[in-house]
């Protein structure tokens, strides 16, 4: 073969190489870590899937936050205003956690239906609202009739 | 009256900016050299309006003129002079002033510079830096100035500059990181001026060096900074959080890098130049998607962004007749500048050619991750979030082999190197750094992985201090005055790479050897933890400039010997009445000590977070050490005076 032919063969099947092996190594991270954000409503209906890492996040219901005596394990339930969900964590939560403050949550459902959190993320922020949240909010606002008075409630 | 007339010193900057894109080119279309010697007297006048519109702004956080709705919604009367000063780039508006500002910093310079140049070259050069002013100063004037008044209902006091950014690391950083990625648009215009007049020539590498080492030192220090501030700000611990944010930095960087050493070869053997052009004007274009990125809103949601869309569309116009106008000039005149010279498959272009290929594929998948939540949302997929897990399966690997090739690059000659000289330089390093590294890794007890990691690191290590013994002992002169002989750009090579080096050790080390938990402890309780006794002494309440805090007194002792006091804080800013936590930290060499206070827990107790951290120091000294490598090569003697004699 032609010297300067060879050359460039050689320095496409390299390019070609490392892309295929660099493309090969962003799906099988990909796969494994983009977590799908599910509001209550549709955990309660069963769509989240167990043992899979998954955002789930919504506005702290006011009263529900329970420290343990002993421990740093604290229980709270986050609400779109149609279905809550109890969600379980250890350790110390962020500055801006607080009762009505919109949270998204990062961890697992456990088979009681109870979320279990490795992370919690509130941004530093008092107006923010996590974006998953107030889509969720709009979202149960809009699938429901809002008949009860439960939006006063929390 | 001064807000005033710093608006209208922006427009007399918009005006000159036109002026300056559109004069010289005219000049040189027409071989009119009383057009072409416009360029620098209308790049001083525009960058001098900038500078008074910035100056005027800062006049006006001084005295507190909250009339003003940006400096009302930045600045407080209780805030301290400094953070009143760096709040002018607290916000949206301010930090695209600051932008300007050292766009036109940059532009001056060239112009300065542009004494040394070939005639028509350095106009058409300022022309396209005008270019750019004009598209951030009309987006500025149009859709966010900064001199905006709320009258008559004059707010009493501002609403306080974010308690996150009243750091120092934070008056400095954003400074720093746009001097960075603002100055690449120095090489851009270098690239279009070249693609303008077609002349493509070694020299033009020579011009683009220098700028473009200066750039990316500067982008160093600026990512090196925000690291350090993220870590001990946020109060978590970490250093780098995969954030779209750090992404935008992150992305031209590593393009830029790329950039500086594909530079490197078109200057020296003329080959891969239209992939030089290219790199070039990707590279400024991921600064201005950066600057989208964060500006525009869209990263939040899609949907906030489509919400109030003035901004997010004119920034994306601006990138699409920016890269698109530019890829258009590249697709045409690129034909052109095809290189003659050829290389082989051994010598040092191949392995750059290597270090540019792992480089784009590192920027592409980086940018694929910050992307990739926004095309899942567009396409109404539902709301993802791409972890860090993601960006580390993907980006370490590449990042390893990048090194390894870094390690035997520069033993490389240039055209052709014979494998066995090259596999006899490098092998005996290998093998003593992979036995070393063995014995680390387990009187350490670390994994395999950081096995490798070490022995290459080691290897990279030694390898470039061989280079450069082998360097200064050959030769009858003796080791000193040959040592002082090597020219700046290889010294700023090796401490760039060393940098590299020390950086990856830390990564290394804080990911593998670092400890953390999380404890409640009551005043007087103490906890043993990674070798260390953490003693509670109790918390005191302090009261700052605008805020009020409870500081907590931790103190550290090991094996019965004390070690340091810790004092981290929990504030509370009034005005904004935001939460902010303040780690107490005891920085080393080898470990840091860091401690922050969490929430406040039933009697007297609180939650506390430990963390000690092997070797993070050393991340932050590798990057300060690639800002002097590439400051250093920015120095070169060659790139001064030498200029004018040689562009054949």
């Amino acid at each position: 073969m032609h010297p300067i032919r060879k050359k460039r063969l050689i320095t496409i099947a390299i390019i070609l190489f490392v892309l295929s092996s660099a493309l090969g190594l962003v799906l099988y991270a990909l796969q494994q870590n983009i977590n799908l954000f599910y509001s209550p409503t549709q955990i309660a209906l069963g769509e989240a899937p167990q043992n899979t890492t998954i955002r789930a996040g919504g506005m702290v219901v006011k009263g529900s936050v329970k420290r343990d005596a002993n421990t740093l394990d604290v229980v709270f339930s986050v609400t779109d205003f149609k279905h809550s969900l109890q969600i379980q964590y250890q350790g110390i939560l962020p500055d801006l956690f607080r009762e009505g403050q919109g949270i998204v949550a990062q961890g697992k459902m456990l088979s009681n239906g109870v979320f279990s959190a490795s992370q919690v993320l509130a941004k530093h922020d008092e107006k923010y609202m996590p974006p998953e949240v107030s889509e969720a909010l709009e979202k149960a606002q809009n699938d429901s009739t809002p008949t009860s008075s439960s939006v006063n409630d929390y | 009256m001064i807000p005033e007339i710093g608006h209208f010193a922006l427009i007399l900057a918009l005006f000159f900016s036109f002026c300056l894109s559109l004069v010289p080119l005219v000049g040189y279309w027409q071989k009119n050299t009383v057009l072409l010697h416009t360029a620098r007297p209308l790049t001083y006048l525009m960058s001098f309006f900038v500078l008074v519109s910035f100056l005027l702004l800062a006049l006006s956080f001084m005295t507190d003129d909250f009339s003003v709705l940006y400096v009302s919604q930045n600045s407080n009367s209780q805030l301290p002079i400094w953070y009143k000063f760096s709040a002018i780039w607290g916000g949206h508006e301010g930090s695209l002033l600051l932008w300007v500002l050292i766009l036109s910093g940059w532009s001056s310079a060239v112009a300065i510079k542009s004494r040394s140049l070939p005639s028509e070259v350095g106009p058409v050069v300022l022309a396209v830096l005008g270019m750019v002013s004009l598209g951030f100063l009309s987006f500025m004037l149009f859709t966010s100035s900064p001199f905006v008044r709320v009258l008559p209902e004059v707010a009493l006091d501002g609403r306080d500059l974010n308690p996150l950014l009243q750091d120092i690391g934070l008056i400095i950083h954003p400074p720093m990181l746009y001097m960075g990625y603002v100055g690449f648009s120095v090489a851009f215009a270098f690239a279009i001026a070249a693609l303008i007049t077609g002349n493509l020539s070694a020299s033009w590498a020579r011009w683009t060096r220098p700028w473009t080492s200066l750039s990316w030192a500067f982008l160093t220090l600026g990512i090196t900074l925000g690291s350090w501030w993220a870590y001990y700000e946020l109060g978590w611990g970490g250093w780098w959080f995969w954030d779209p944010v750090e992404n935008a930095s992150f992305m031209p960087w590593l393009a830029g890098t790329a950039l500086v050493h594909s530079l490197a070869v078109t200057e020296k053997r003329g080959v891969f130049k239209s992939w030089t052009v290219l790199l070039a004007i990707f590279t400024f274009s991921l600064s201005l998607l950066g600057t989208f990125l964060v500006r525009s809103g869209v990263l939040t949601s899609v949907h906030a962004f489509a919400a109030d869309p003035t901004r997010g569309i004119y920034i994306l116009a601006l990138l699409v007749v920016l890269i698109g106008g530019s890829l258009l000039l590249y697709g045409v005149r690129a034909g052109q500048v095809r290189a003659r010279a050829t290389f082989g498959v051994s010598g040092r272009e191949a392995w750059l050619l290597l270090n540019n290929i792992l480089l784009t594929v590192l920027t592409l998948t980086v940018l694929l991750g910050t992307l990739y939540p926004l095309i899942f949302d567009v396409f109404g997929l539902g709301r993802i979030s791409v972890g860090a897990p993601y960006f580390n399966t993907v980006f370490s690997p590449i990042a390893l082999l990048l090194i390894v090739f870094m390690a035997i690059g520069p033993f490389s000659k240039w055209q052709q190197t014979s494998t066995s000289i090259l596999l006899k330089a490098v092998l005996w390093p290998a093998v003593f750094a992979v036995v070393v590294a063995a014995w680390l890794a387990y009187s350490n007890a670390l994994g395999w992985i950081a096995w490798l990691t070490l022995s290459i690191a080691l290897w990279a290590a030694l390898l470039t201090l061989k280079d450069w013994f082998a360097k200064v002992s050959a030769g009858s002169k003796g080791i000193i005055p040959r040592a002082r002989q090597l020219p700046r750009n290889y010294y700023g090579m090796m401490i760039a790479h060393l940098g590299m080096v020390v950086t990856l050790v830390g990564i290394l080390l804080v990911s593998t050897s670092s400890h953390e938990t999380t404890v409640k402890l009551s005043p007087g309780e103490s906890v043993s933890f990674a070798g260390y006794e953490f003693h509670f002494d109790g918390i005191s309440h302090l009261k700052g400039p605008n805020y009020i805090a409870d500081r907590g007194a931790i103190s550290v002792s090991k094996e019965g010997t004390f070690v340091s006091l810790l004092s981290p804080e929990k504030r509370f800013y009034s005005t904004s009445r935001q939460i902010m936590t303040e780690a107490g930290l005891d920085a080393g060499f080898t470990r840091d000590l860091y401690v922050s206070l969490g929430e406040k827990l039933a009697d007297d107790a609180w939650g506390i977070r430990i963390y000690v951290k092997a070797f993070v120091r050393w991340i932050w000294l590798g990057g300060l050490m690639m800002m002097c490598g590439g400051l250093l090569s920015a120095l070169d003697k060659r790139y001064r005076n030498k200029v004018r004699g040689a562009n054949a």
